[in-house]
């Protein structure tokens, strides 16, 4: 990519404009997640295996994503380094206006406490902690007061409808449940991204239809949402689509291009 | 994370997995319990040994003139040789150090020796036979609850007259009053004249099995055969004049036996302070020797310590990830598994600790050894508790930091 497509010629998407403006370039306010030419690579015993080879991705502020893509695409890839997790090879990482990609493991840890709210396929509950407990975790690390930390993990088991259950171990709790106390440990620090990592993935359908509810009441509150997931119909909850192949974004749609494309409707897969 | 995070998250890991921990703890509780005992009892035996042992056996502000040093805590067959070439003590030494001391200073010869004595009928017990001056009931500040002491002029005329101890008492006349009866001792008879009041015992052995007789009784020559002194007791009428004492003693001593200047005492002084340098030198090899022992068990508590831990990262591993991925740095699952290994150790110090200042009162109760607690002992138990679950979690921990969250969240 050259440097004078800053001057893009109108007609790009204003995501084409801020992912080719010049690398290094911190982009403006509105953009959570700005990824310039990612790459990753992984030397998995003297083979090179290229997980990613240039992803540009650009997300506003309030939107909510999913990517999706068959496994090998590099998805849980890309997850892991717009979570923060890992680090690219090359390319720019922008996380709501600071550059992620270069920073070191205690950055990184700041970073993932501060700006990511991860909910993963397995819940990943603390088994010996109470649900309270689990919610106040990230405050925790935030330095945060006990009796603050307490109102305000209160307050995000409220929003998921579980205030009444909030003394209960995980192994006390539905499926759903448990979902439900990741999503609230996920929201309790106010993050830039709600990060979820195929959250439906070991839930039934009635219980993933529930927590899409709660996925899309949260969008509509205004938190930014990223799923990663693999099942189209799930997938087409969120309101644009990106789709990763071989390591690149394959296509990058709305919902409902999305659901045209696919034949529309839950039954498509 | 805050320390008091840390440590309620620890006690929670060990709540919940309540016999795992003890087992862990238990090394370093063991450890903990024998070394508190050990320091106990030495020091329980050194304060003894000060307060009351050296006035028991020494008595107080005196010094002791004799052939050989009374306390030896090391000395070669050379110097022994030495000592045995050394001229003994009789009459004529001790009534030199009497005419060069003042009035004010008490002075008893003193033989002692374990002899039988027996009444007729009665099978012979050993006893703590004293042949020796009449001042000797002052020096040891000895109480009378029967009859009375023998006096100087007495000890002028060789009375056969003896001052036996309460056990003595009451092993040969259970429920009589002894006074006026007769003792054997060495085979030969004595009047007794007077009960001493019970003194107790040092270290097991009882100071009440005591048969005191005038120096001029044949008891001299059933110690000694030849007739000489074991040591000459002076006594100061206060501290300060205990130095005084003994260089008169010296000199007294020296110009009796001619010996030149540049010639060496052939005769020794010893102290109560010296028996309390004998003593000290003493307590620092029990306590090595002591702590040596109960050191090793913090050793393998250690061990057993990382153990665990090392069980416990690999078994956590995805609570590791998960915690990582919430935004916990590398110093704060440090510090967690950190916390976690030395309240760990800290709990088994502390139960350690309270089993032995138990084993400790049980070991006074049941045997002769004193004990005393020192409290600088339980502060060091707690230090020793943590530095031991420091030093045994800083590997586990420092693996448990550097696992990579993205493999820690992918395990099972």
């Amino acid at each position: 990519m050259s440097p004078d497509l800053m001057d893009a010629p109108a007609g790009t998407t204003p995501e084409r404009q801020v992912v080719m403006a010049a690398v290094g370039q911190a982009p403006s306010a509105e953009w959570v997640i700005v990824t310039r030419g990612l790459t990753r690579e992984y030397d998995m015993g003297g083979e090179i295996v290229r997980a990613l080879r240039g992803v540009d991705l650009a997300v506003k502020r309030n939107e909510y994503v999913a990517i999706m893509g068959p496994s090998g695409s590099g998805k849980s890839t890309l997850m892991n380094i717009v979570g923060c997790l890992d680090t690219p090879n090359e390319g720019e990482y922008w996380l709501n206006g600071q550059l992620v990609s270069t920073m070191q493991d205690d950055a990184l840890a700041r970073v993932r406490n501060k700006e990511i709210g991860f909910v993963f396929q397995t819940f990943n509950l603390l088994p010996r902690a109470s649900a309270l407990a689990n919610v106040e975790l990230p405050l925790v690390y935030a330095g945060v007061p006990a009796a603050e930390r307490k109102r305000r993990a209160m307050e995000a088991l409220e929003k998921v409808q579980l205030g009444q259950r909030v003394h209960h171990r995980p192994n006390e709790l539905s499926g759903g449940q448990r979902q439900r106390v990741a999503i609230a440990r996920a929201l309790v620090n106010d993050p830039s991204i709600l990060l979820a990592d195929e959250p439906t993935g070991n839930l039934d359908s009635n219980t993933s239809e529930e927590i899409m509810k709660v996925f899309e009441h949260l969008a509509d509150s205004g938190q930014t949402v990223i799923m990663v997931t693999h099942e189209p119909d799930i997938a087409s909850h969120a309101r644009r689509v990106v789709v990763l192949r071989d390591g690149r974004i394959a296509s990058d749609e709305t919902k409902a291009q999305f659901a045209a494309r696919i034949g529309a409707g839950p039954t498509a897969h | 994370m805050p320390l008091f995070e840390a440590v309620r998250l620890a006690l929670q890991t060990i709540r919940v997995q309540k016999l795992k921990s003890f087992f862990t703890l238990l090394g370093v509780m063991i450890g903990v319990m024998f070394l508190i005992a050990v320091v106990s009892i030495v020091e329980g035996m050194s304060d003894y040994v000060e307060n009351d042992f050296a006035a028991k056996i020494i008595g107080t502000n005196t010094f002791d003139v004799s052939r050989t040093p009374s306390f030896v805590t090391d000395a070669d067959d050379e110097q022994w040789r030495a000592w045995q070439r050394r001229p003994r003590l009789f009459d004529p030494e001790a009534e030199a150090v009497r005419n060069a001391l003042p009035g004010d200073f008490r002075i008893a010869r003193v033989n002692q020796s374990f002899l039988p004595a027996t009444v007729p009928g009665l099978r012979p017990r050993s006893v703590q036979a004293v042949a020796t001056d009449a001042t000797y009931f002052d020096i040891k500040k000895f109480a009378l609850t029967a009859g009375r002491a023998f006096t100087q002029q007495e000890v002028a005329t060789g009375a056969r007259v003896v001052v036996i101890g309460s056990e003595v008492a009451s092993y040969y006349y259970e429920g009589l009053d002894p006074v006026g009866r007769e003792l054997r001792v060495a085979g030969l008879p004595y009047t007794i004249i007077g009960v001493i009041e019970e003194q107790g015992s040092v270290f097991g052995f009882s100071m009440d099995r005591l048969a005191i007789a005038p120096v001029t009784t044949p008891l001299t020559r059933a110690i000694n055969p030849r007739g000489d002194i074991d040591a000459i007791t002076v006594q100061a009428g206060n501290r300060e004049l205990i130095t005084e004492g003994m260089e008169l003693s010296r000199e007294a001593l020296r110009g009796f036996r001619g010996l030149g200047p540049s010639e060496e005492d052939d005769f020794a002084l010893t102290t109560s302070s010296a028996a309390l340098s004998f003593f000290d030198g003493l307590k620092s090899k029990l306590v090595l020797f002591g702590t040596a022992l109960p050191a090793i068990g913090l050793v393998v508590g250690a061990l057993v310590i990382m153990n665990i831990m090392l069980v416990a990262v690999s078994e956590r591993t995805r609570e590791i990830g998960v915690r990582k991925a919430l935004g916990a740095r590398r110093r704060d699952i440090i510090a967690q598994f950190l916390v976690e290994a030395s309240t760990l150790s800290i709990i088994g110090a502390m139960i350690g600790a309270a089993c032995g200042v138990g084993l400790a009162k049980l070991i006074a109760a049941v045997t002769p050894l004193p004990a005393s607690v020192a409290p600088w002992s339980l502060v060091a138990a707690l230090i020793v508790g943590a530095g031991v679950g420091i030093t045994a979690g800083i590997y586990p921990a420092s693996r448990a930091a550097r696992l990579d969250p993205i493999a820690a969240l992918r395990q099972e």
